[in-house]
């Protein structure tokens, strides 16, 4: 099927199978390696990208159902050259250390920031409970968007949110 | 890797649209909403339709809103939709605890209430929140739509009423005084199927039981419900000792099985005690505490 999806406000059009899972799409087609295939079964949420204004799973998602719409990948994080304050955030605070579970957890954490620009380490904590790390026992994580947080009010760039999003 | 098997794909623009995709490709088409139970299927092989339907664009089954002294709910609506209504919350909190504990955050946002429903997961979380509720289910099909109460709506595990050619739409629970709900659940960790659950609403008149709606999932309850215990609490004093022995009456109804997530004696026991904890919390919500 034909399908057109912005990824990080660039239109892509193409031919798909219905069956295509958007992280492959993403991966195998766009080459966008940032997001990553883990668990494959909706639980460990490493393959988390934005679907319009929200965080999914990408590995429970069709491609088909992302077409017409926004997708944000890790890589789509950073401006004009400047990382997203998350990303900072997670450099200076160690938030990573393997950095499979890391862009989905950015990702997720630039969301809650646009919606909760000061959240308690609870709160960080539930926004980012569907999100497995294996390395770094969640401390620094919940450091690293507090960091962001505390920066122009955690408000990143201006906010993915309203982007536009390439040739829709 | 898992990945679905060969699957055809229509995008519906509109229920009427939807209702005649349904019908075009008969009783091996399925609607997708969210995807959050049925791609997972699809990639077990466990489901596999040979044509999806998706409505993930019919905004017109997507609100949450007070008409004619009933809660209703488009069928589209995502979780995260529905755990942030203040209606909702307002008018059944046992919606907003239910909300809190199902899956994750994420897997919220693009989850459907619908979705939820029409999987018919016997640990499915709203099923019993609106069996509870004594919510009604309206189901549209080619000749019209039809209402049926949720404790009909579910004819076994992983079956509804919902025939080939028809969907579900949306969810009226009426509003009614004096009442309170709530929902308890026990499972292994953050984000998972319940080992049990269950779910009260509660009517008082005075300091006497006017009315009760008690919905349990995964401990292997009839329809999700337990009338049984509803009707011992039916002009009963609305005391911590009714509410134990409604729990008590609630799970000597229950079938549960033993599995990964535990034996049936425990699943027994969580019956017991869980109905009587959202029954404390409703009776708490419905004085208004």
């Amino acid at each position: 099927m034909q399908i057109t999806i912005s990824v990080n406000g660039s239109a892509y059009t193409g031919e798909v199978e219905p069956r295509l899972l958007l992280i492959h799409f993403l991966r195998d087609q766009l080459g966008l390696t940032g997001s990553h295939w883990g668990c494959d079964t909706s639980n460990c949420g490493a393959c988390v990208v934005w679907l319009d204004e929200t965080p999914v799973k990408s590995c429970t998602v069709l491609t088909a159902m992302a077409d017409g719409r926004r997708v944000l990948t890790v890589e789509g994080m950073e401006r004009d050259g400047r990382l997203d304050p998350v990303q900072e955030g997670f450099a200076r605070c160690h938030g990573l250390q393997c950095g499979f579970c890391t862009p989905g957890m950015m990702l997720t954490a630039r969301w809650l920031l646009d919606h909760n620009p000061d959240p308690s380490p609870e709160e960080i904590r539930e926004a980012l409970s569907g999100q497995v790390c294996r390395c770094t026992g969640y401390e620094n994580i919940v450091r690293s968007v507090r960091w962001a947080a505390q920066q122009r009010g955690g408000d990143g760039h201006g906010g993915h949110r309203l982007a536009p999003g390439g040739a829709q | 890797m898992q990945v679905p098997a060969h699957v055809e794909y229509e995008k519906a623009s509109s229920v009427a649209h939807a209702l005649s995709l349904l019908a075009r490709y008969g009783p091996e088409a399925r609607i997708l909403a969210g995807g959050h139970s049925l791609i997972p299927m699809m990639k077990l092989r466990i489901a596999q339709p040979e044509t999806l339907i998706d409505i993930n664009g019919l905004s017109e089954l997507c609100y949450i809103g007070l008409t004619d002294g009933e809660l209703r709910i488009g069928t589209l609506t995502r979780h995260a939709q529905l755990l942030d209504s203040a209606a909702a919350g307002e008018h059944f909190p046992i919606l907003h605890d239910a909300e809190k504990v199902i899956a994750d955050p994420v897997v919220r946002n693009w989850g459907t209430v619908g979705g939820s429903l029409c999987q018919a997961d016997p640990s499915e979380d709203l099923s019993a929140a609106f069996a509870a509720l004594k919510a009604q289910m309206v189901i549209c099909g080619a000749d019209g739509s039809r209402t049926v109460s949720a404790r009909e709506f579910h004819t076994g595990p992983f079956e509804t009423l919902v025939a080939a050619g028809e969907m579900l739409t949306e969810i009226r629970i009426p509003v009614r005084r004096g009442g309170g709900s709530a929902y308890a659940k026990v499972g292994r960790r953050v984000g998972d199927w319940p080992i049990g659950a269950a779910g009260a609403a509660i009517w008082l008149d005075g300091d006497v039981v006017a009315d009760a709606g008690i919905g349990l999932t995964a401990v292997g309850a009839r329809q999700f419900a337990a009338p049984e215990a509803e009707e011992f609490l039916r002009g009963a004093p609305a005391t911590e000792e009714s509410f134990a022995r409604a729990g008590e009456i609630a799970a000597e109804h229950c079938r549960p099985v033993s599995d990964q997530r535990g034996p049936a004696d425990y699943k027994r026991h969580l019956a017991s005690e869980l109905t009587a904890r959202a029954l404390r919390g409703a009776f708490r919500r419905a004085r208004g505490g």
